[in-house]
């Protein structure tokens, strides 16, 4: 194998688990209770802008900026839940894609409004640059959103096969009338899931800004990768979205490198659709 | 009873008069409709040019004596339609073909304006120039450079930008006298998105360097807005081109310098065609990192006084950025088009069009560095030119060549952080 190709993988993996990190957050809403976020992309925009404006108007370190992306978020995520959620969860699946779409937009442009259309770039290398390994070049900031990610999977599996709040919202999730009838407060639990879910997009946000462009915009083009991975590792399934974020990486570094860029979607789209063929639920979501 | 009539025939009385008033606005008025991209990935281009255009509107509606030759900034509104107002009715076309047809239609149909003027991107232009071609309402174009745009026969489009195949000769020329200074310049890259202008351009140049013998050595194409381009900057390094011609919107122009730059990888010459490179939150977001990137402009900012100079202070003060080649090209296509209009004497389509076919501007009189605006059956500025410009500090482009123009010496090899 040449020494390129592993470069390619390598990218590919770092690509794949950071897409596993803004996809989590969307997985884990849908597992909780059945709702398509499509506000999700605009989600990780906010924790980029958080991120960026921690570090250059506030004076705040690289790594102050992260946590405080997830607390804006999370909270944003409890204010969205009761404002709009618990109302149109109720209403037809319409509504739930209108509600979150208009949401999606109203924080696009606000943030538009605010911030105004131009690109921002976070300062150069505030987290470490690139460094060299066996030739192999790796972006500290990529490897560092690759780390969060495998450590945000791993703590929203636990929380939720190995705690009782985890228990508590799977009740939920299954029967909320049910777990209703056991003392369990549906609007609470599903509250933290949405506190959960945006928070880590929102972290998830604050680690991308390091090494992409930020725009009020580009929850656009995040948006759609994560809807992906989410289809692919099966909806509500945490781990499954790693995988496949590890899986799109790949396929499409490789795709892009082997047989140009302006095929590498497609190769990931049939691979894709060809997969749902034989397992509609995903790699490792439930039927 | 009788009051019922007097309020009565107030009401009328008032509906006349606002009626009345109400067209005799009209009458000074003129409405042009802009579709920019004033949502979507290439916003930032639709909020200065938008800051662009109402600064060319102060221009035109108010007496500007101080900008010397540049037509209508003497007295205040279009002198030819008894000092009528200018009025710029925006319309978004989300950076969308689609969009920018309908919306096309909704400033010709619903707005009446007199004439349209965009759509920034090259697919955008096609399609929405497609509708005013169709209702015959004059479209005049300032930025697009897909060569196709003037090669299908339409009667109502006009353009006074340079066009890819002008650029392509710019670039031709411009390296065989960097090989000629001794720069390597044998094999070329084309890396270029997949819309209208990043295909129709890359054709234009691939087609250019053919001509001269030259064949392009490697073409990357991706797909725009792009997440993630390490495999394309892995594909560059790998085939060691000496010089890459980037073809890129703002969005993927930043990720490509990102990504060349963690995978360390400067090529010797690095060539971008305007678009992305030329818009300012570009180079503050990572001009450090590509210090020597060669572009093309037509805009060059003059001494302190000039109507130039003036005119992007003016710009400055409105928009908070500093004037570049592409607002630079959008506002000159607006003065165009609204001389058109005043020498018209009306706002009748035959009669702007008439005038547009007729338009004869010397270089004096524009604030663009062209030799002249005179437009060709195609309805193409025959006397569109720019030069290369370098971005040699990270922070301002100079202009390097061609010679007579030039600020500053090409700086080579390209430096990259």
């Amino acid at each position: 194998m040449s020494f390129v190709l592993v470069q390619v993988i390598v990218g590919g993996l770092l690509l794949g688990a950071v897409y596993a990190l803004f996809s989590s957050g969307l997985t884990l809403v849908w597992g909780m209770m059945n709702i398509v976020n499509f506000a999700h992309g605009d989600f990780v925009m906010l924790g980029m802008y958080v991120a960026y404006v921690v570090y250059t108007l506030m004076g705040g370190g690289p790594l102050l900026g992260a946590p405080l992306a997830t607390l804006v978020l999370a909270t944003l995520g409890v204010v969205v839940y009761f404002a709009l959620i618990r109302d149109i969860m109720k209403g037809p699946m319409l509504a739930q894609i209108l509600g979150t779409f208009g949401l999606a937009l109203l924080l696009r442009y606000s943030v538009f409004w605010w911030f105004g259309a131009n690109f921002l770039s976070m300062p150069q290398n505030i987290v470490g640059g690139t460094f060299a390994v066996a030739g192999l070049r790796i972006e500290a900031s990529r490897l560092l959103a690759g780390v969060v990610a495998l450590l945000v999977t791993l703590g929203l599996h636990l929380l939720l096969t190995r705690t009782s709040l985890g228990s508590r919202m799977l009740a939920v999730a299954e029967d909320a009338t049910a777990a209703q009838l056991m003392g369990i407060r549906p609007d609470t639990m599903q509250a933290i899931a949405w506190a959960i879910a945006a928070g880590a997009t929102g972290l998830a946000g604050a680690l991308i800004a390091n090494f992409f462009y930020i725009v009020p915009t580009v929850g656009e083009t995040l948006g759609i990768v994560a809807f992906v991975t989410v289809s692919l590792g099966g909806f509500g399934s945490v781990p499954g979205a790693l995988v496949a974020g590890l899986l799109i990486g790949v396929i499409e570094s490789l795709s892009g490198y082997l047989i140009g860029a302006i095929y590498k979607d497609i190769i990931v789209y049939v691979l894709f659709l060809f997969f749902l063929w034989f397992r509609p639920q995903g790699l490792m979501g439930k039927m | 009873m009788t009051l019922k009539h007097i309020s009565g025939l107030l009401c009328a009385a008032a509906m006349s008069f606002g009626l009345a008033s109400g067209a005799q606005a009209q009458d000074k008025v003129v409405k042009i409709g802009a579709i920019l991209p004033m949502s979507g990935g290439t916003a930032s281009i639709g909020a200065h040019a938008k800051a662009a255009l109402e600064v060319a509107m102060d221009i035109i509606n108010n007496a500007h004596p101080e900008l010397g030759n540049l037509p209508l900034a003497k007295n205040a509104g279009l002198a030819g339609l008894g000092g009528a107002r200018i009025e710029v009715v925006f319309a978004d076309n989300q950076g969308n073909p689609a969009t920018g047809q309908n919306q096309a239609l909704r400033l010709i149909t619903e707005d009446k304006v007199a004439a349209v003027f965009g759509s920034y991107q090259s697919g955008v232009t096609l399609t929405s120039s497609a509708i005013a071609e169709k209702y015959g309402i004059p479209f005049l174009n300032s930025e697009s450079v897909a060569a196709n745009l003037t090669e299908r026969g339409f009667k109502w489009f006009f353009r006074t930008t340079p066009i890819a195949t002008d650029f392509a000769k710019i670039y031709t020329d411009f390296l065989a006298d960097m090989k000629a200074t001794g720069a390597k310049t044998d094999a070329i890259a084309l890396v270029h998105d997949n819309t209208e202008y990043g295909t129709s351009v890359a054709n234009t140049i691939s087609t250019a360097f053919k001509d001269k013998g030259q064949p392009i050595a490697l073409d990357v194409a991706y797909p725009v807005n792009a997440t993630d381009v390490q495999g394309q900057v892995l594909q560059l390094k790998d085939k060691k081109p000496d010089v890459i011609i980037m073809i890129s919107y703002t969005s993927d122009a930043i990720l490509f310098a990102k990504t060349m730059q963690s995978l360390d990888y400067k090529p010797a010459i690095l060539l971008a065609d305007d678009a992305g490179y030329s818009d300012p939150s570009f180079i503050k977001a990572v001009g450090k990192i590509s210090q020597g990137v060669f572009n093309r402009s037509s805009w060059a900012v003059g001494p302190s006084g000039s109507p130039s100079a003036i005119i992007a202070d003016m710009y400055k003060k409105k928009s908070g950025e500093e004037m570049d080649d592409t607002v630079g090209r959008q506002m000159q296509g607006f003065f165009v088009l609204a001389d058109a209009i005043d020498r018209a004497g009306s706002t009748d389509p035959a009669k702007i069009q008439a005038a547009l076919k007729a338009t004869d501007l010397k270089p004096e009189q524009l604030m663009m560095g062209y030799r002249g605006v005179k437009f060709d059956d195609k309805g193409q500025n025959v006397l569109a030119s720019g030069l290369i410009i370098q971005l040699q500090d990270g922070e301002n482009y100079v202009s390097v060549w061609p010679k007579a123009n030039a600020e500053k010496a090409p700086m080579l090899p390209y430096r990259g952080w």
